[in-house]
């Protein structure tokens, strides 16, 4: 089975509220960066930096880092991880990092992007958005610092997350719909 | 595709093209990681490594031993020179014992074609040609393919001429096949006794004309003259082969446009080309150095990435 969670109506107000949330934390931007994982969570990350210069004339640093280097499941899998690109422009060295994913579930991406940050230097902080939080399966001690929503959903429920050109939405699908 | 078609790199011949474009594209990220401040990443600190060196080598060994420290991989150096092959012991008992210390992945380089496939066929662990005699050395041609993509794009329909000591170089071999399965066109060019007789066979066009070679193509690679594996006289001396066949400063403003020249290096100064073209703005060969370390890095990702 099949079913829209979220609608681009709906997503649009989260980005909104979630702009307000860190423009309250971060001010200006001055000494904070958006940081986009690879591969899905670019799609949300660039939303969020053009609602912030849309909403508030914002033009925030952005980057976009791949974690594949630092998976915790490289031989573990059936075939290699094929990594993607790395777009960081910029000294992260004593910025306010903020990394955005499109879900969270596990926390094992996040745990590997953290890794991946170090290699670039030592930010003054780090924190978490996530679009969709899907609750019950966390392995690693990983928390959000700003949820678009909370999700109760089966470990073998699917949670996709489309970002066509005009068409945002969100999906859950059980296990015999994958 | 995200998977190589092999499960050992043991020559380019044996690989496929969507093989190379995948190896290109991994190493890509990893020249990313080579150029940031920390130039290590984590994935392969499962993994013990072998570099079995029955022959010399310099560049090949250091390029290796750093992609896998730069991969995080555990790694033991074998030299024939201080081993016991030189008490008499065969070459499948050297690597079997080097496999009972639980070792992943063996890169060997061998003086005798074919060590590697034989080698394969008796062991377990993913096996690297790091040469092997005069016949390949894939590695090398990935890299030398790779950094002449970064400088002129796509290499579908680009002119390369192979110039040097053809019948002695592993890089040769290795060059054509590769070349040849990226789609670009190919010219091998020396002296008629440094060129194997059936050379043209494997589809490319083959020269004694260096000046018209250099017109023809838009890169060309200059191999060593290899003098170690030279039993015979192949040309009457060094000054007379540098004279027919050797890249100057006015050969190259002698030409219509601009090439970009390769070296595998270990450059003969004076012999294939002078200390002034190495240096020139046309010479890749530092960038060709830089980008061995980014493709070995690939290789073994890829390679371990299967190994399961």
């Amino acid at each position: 089975m099949k079913r829209i969670i979220l609608k681009k109506a709906q997503i649009d107000l989260i980005l909104t509220r979630i702009c307000h949330q860190l423009v309250e934390d971060h001010g200006d931007f001055s000494n904070t960066a958006l940081i986009a994982l690879q591969p899905r969570g670019i799609l949300f990350g660039k939303a969020l930096r053009d609602k912030l210069n849309q909403l508030f004339n914002i033009t925030v640093t952005y980057g976009e880092l791949d974690t594949t280097f630092h998976r915790d499941d490289f031989r573990r899998t059936d075939k290699p991880l094929i990594p993607n690109t790395i777009s960081l422009d910029f000294e992260i060295e004593a910025k306010r990092i903020i990394l955005v994913d499109d879900v969270l579930y596990t926390g094992r991406s996040i745990r590997a992007a953290l890794d991946a940050i170090n290699d670039y230097g030592r930010p003054a902080s780090i924190e978490l958005v996530t679009l969709i939080n899907r609750k019950f399966k966390r392995e690693v001690p990983i928390h959000p610092d700003y949820v678009g929503e909370h999700i109760d959903s089966r470990t073998d429920d699917y949670v996709k997350v489309d970002w066509n050109q005009n068409e945002c939405q969100v999906w859950i699908i059980t296990d015999s719909d994958k | 595709m995200s998977l190589l078609s092999t499960k050992h790199l043991l020559g380019i011949n044996h690989i496929t093209r969507e093989d190379i474009e995948l190896i290109f594209k991994t190493a890509d990220n990893f020249k990313q990681v080579i150029n940031r401040p920390i130039k290590k990443v984590p994935s392969l600190r499962d993994v013990t490594i072998a570099n079995v060196f029955f022959e010399n080598s310099t560049r090949t060994k250091i390029s290796f031993e750093l992609a896998e420290k730069r991969l995080s991989a555990d790694l033991v150096n074998f030299s024939s020179s201080s081993s016991s092959v030189k008490k008499g012991e065969t070459l499948i008992d050297t690597v079997n014992n080097i496999l009972a210390m639980k070792v992943d992945m063996v890169v060997m380089r061998h003086p005798a074609p074919g060590a590697h496939q034989f080698l394969a066929r008796h062991i377990d662990a993913n096996i690297i040609n790091a040469g092997d005699g005069t016949h390949e050395h894939p590695t090398q041609s990935l890299l030398d393919a790779f950094s002449l993509r970064e400088k002129m794009g796509d290499l579908s329909n680009k002119k390369i001429v192979i110039v040097g000591d053809i019948l002695h170089s592993r890089v040769a071999l290795s060059n054509i096949y590769c070349l040849l399965k990226l789609g670009a066109k190919v010219r091998v060019c020396g002296p008629p006794t440094l060129l194997p007789k059936h050379v043209g066979s494997l589809g490319v066009e083959v020269s004694h004309n260096l000046a018209e070679s250099l017109e023809w193509c838009d890169a060309a690679n200059m191999l060593r003259i290899q003098l170690e594996r030279q039993e015979d006289k192949y040309f009457p001396s060094l000054r007379e082969y540098s004279q027919q066949y050797g890249v100057t400063i006015p050969i190259l403003k002698s030409l219509s446009k601009e090439i970009v020249l390769m070296h595998p290096g270990p450059i003969n100064r004076g012999v294939e080309i002078t200390s002034e073209v190495a240096d020139s703005e046309q010479s890749i060969i530092l960038n060709q150095v830089e980008n061995g370390v980014a493709i070995r890095m690939a290789v073994l990702y890829l390679l371990a990435g299967t190994s399961k």
